[in-house]
């Protein structure tokens, strides 16, 4: 098993398949989280609090940076065989095909955005509240308590470098999940021609309630920081 | 109608090619694309040069050995059809055609337009096939099928192993190839009995011959000359994961 996973092209894909569907529920588990700051400070600030440094926040988190860690290794791996299949001459001339997404031909490039967005936001939050804990810290750098998130959101959103930044790496995101999302159905052989259209208005959904869920967070501390009860 | 052709032309597999010009005139436009190069290579016979070797064989779009990349398409510009159904009247005329190989590592030039497409071969005798005794013909209700099935596993059993979705996929992947094949016979009965082994076969012997991995862009069924869906890869990608995981 362990063998047909890292040797066939068909198990590399599905370790693709399967460790990208953890994270899609992963960013969905977030970004409704992420909502709860604009409703409720107060709640959100609860979630940041049961989220800490407890044994069960910890093993969530290894859990889900090895996802992103095999999903990102596979990912190399994979597109260096398929750049070594590809042959070293290539066409003189190019088109796009009818019916192929702009995105299914980037992934690697959308998901080196994602991942630099990512470590940007492990920068500005998660080392600023999960590890200032496990370290035994209470307050972080900036002088804010480890579990007050939302003055965080606040802080960081004020800046408005941060806000494009943020947005760039949602669009980007965005762009992933649209191919990402109807991909690993395909992947492990759950598709059919009935079936595309719907797999595709999915992932568009998906793709879309991602972007919109965490945009707003941002957009919504950037011009109304009031409204979000934050000031 | 006139043409500016450019053409890549390499001596032979281990020749550095290159793209070179050449000028057909007086075209009918109800040529087909094949007989204008045959119209060009009679030229440059004429003229005491090397023709451009081509593939080609039935000139009806059956046989799966025509073999170009036209303007950025395999098999040229048109939908659902090979380069030998191509007219050129599909062109406009004056216009410049770009003609390559395919080009895909699997698929090595051997000269001008003419590649090496045994890979293909290669997976089929590792899996494309029934084991049957084959002498006296069985009646034909011995077996029934169901009419979807039936259509299903004739719609993937048209390919014809021309190779141009391996050219056409930024990946140099097979996949729409095996799953044509494995599709066409999984779908009958004669062809279910083997089809674990038959998918993990010839899977492993694409991986082998260094074709890539499909990333689901869908531009090899766009170029595909018999239209054969992507449904035919989940099927794939179904077969080989459910006899992995029995295994």
């Amino acid at each position: 098993m362990s063998c047909f996973l890292s040797n066939s092209s068909l198990g590399k894909k599905l370790v693709m398949s399967v460790t990208g569907c953890f994270l899609v529920l992963f960013i969905l588990f977030h970004m409704s989280m992420n909502v709860t700051a604009i409703i409720s400070p107060e709640g959100y600030n609860m979630i940041c609090e049961f989220l800490g440094a407890n044994w069960y926040a910890l093993a969530g988190t290894v859990v889900l940076a090895l996802g992103v860690v095999v999903h990102f290794i596979y990912a190399i791996v994979l597109t260096l065989n398929n750049y070594r299949a590809r042959g070293s001459q290539r066409y003189a001339v190019t088109v796009q095909e009818p019916g192929v997404a702009w995105a299914s031909k980037n992934m690697l490039v959308l998901g080196v955005i994602v991942l630099l967005g990512m470590a940007l936001h492990l920068y500005n939050f998660w080392a600023k509240m999960q590890l200032v804990e496990i370290m035994g810290g209470h307050t972080n750098s900036l002088g804010l308590a480890v579990t007050d998130g939302a003055a965080l959101i606040a802080y960081t959103f004020s800046q408005w470098y941060y806000v494009v930044l943020y947005l760039i790496w949602f669009a980007a995101l965005w762009f992933h999940l649209t191919h990402g999302v109807w991909s690993m159905f395909q992947t492990v052989g759950w598709a059919n021609d009935t079936w595309y259209p719907r797999l595709k208005c999915i992932a568009n959904v998906v793709a879309s309630i991602v972007f919109l869920g965490f945009a707003a967070v941002v957009l919504v501390y950037f011009f109304c920081p009031c409204i979000a009860g934050a000031c | 109608m006139n043409f500016t052709l450019k053409i890549w032309r390499q001596k032979d597999a281990k020749s550095k090619g290159a793209f070179e010009t050449y000028k057909v005139e007086n075209i009918s436009a109800d040529t087909s694309f094949l007989e204008m190069l045959d119209i060009l290579n009679n030229n440059l016979i004429h003229e005491g040069k090397e023709p451009v070797a081509f593939d080609h064989d039935c000139r009806e779009g059956i046989c799966g050995m025509c073999s170009l990349h036209i303007d950025g398409h395999a098999h040229g510009p048109s939908q659902g059809a090979t380069t030998c159904q191509i007219y050129m009247r599909k062109f406009k005329d004056g216009a410049t055609i770009t003609i390559e190989p395919w080009r895909s590592a699997a698929f090595p030039v051997i000269k001008d337009l003419v590649v090496n497409r045994s890979a293909y071969d290669q997976i089929l005798q590792a899996g494309g096939f029934i084991s049957v005794r084959t002498n006296s013909v069985p009646d034909a209700n011995a077996i029934l099928i169901p009419k979807a099935d039936a259509d299903e596993a004739m719609d993937a059993a048209a390919c014809i192993g021309c190779g141009a979705c391996a050219a056409t996929c930024k990946n140099g992947s097979a996949m729409l190839f095996v799953a044509a094949r494995v599709s066409s016979l999984a779908k009958l009965p004669q062809g279910r009995v083997e089809g674990a082994r038959r998918a993990k076969a010839m899977v492993a012997k694409m991986d082998e011959l260094g074709f890539g991995n499909c990333t689901n862009t869908g531009a090899c069924q766009a170029e595909c000359p018999k239209q054969i869906s992507i449904a035919h890869i989940a099927r794939l990608n179904r077969e080989f994961l459910s006899a992995k995981f029995e295994d």
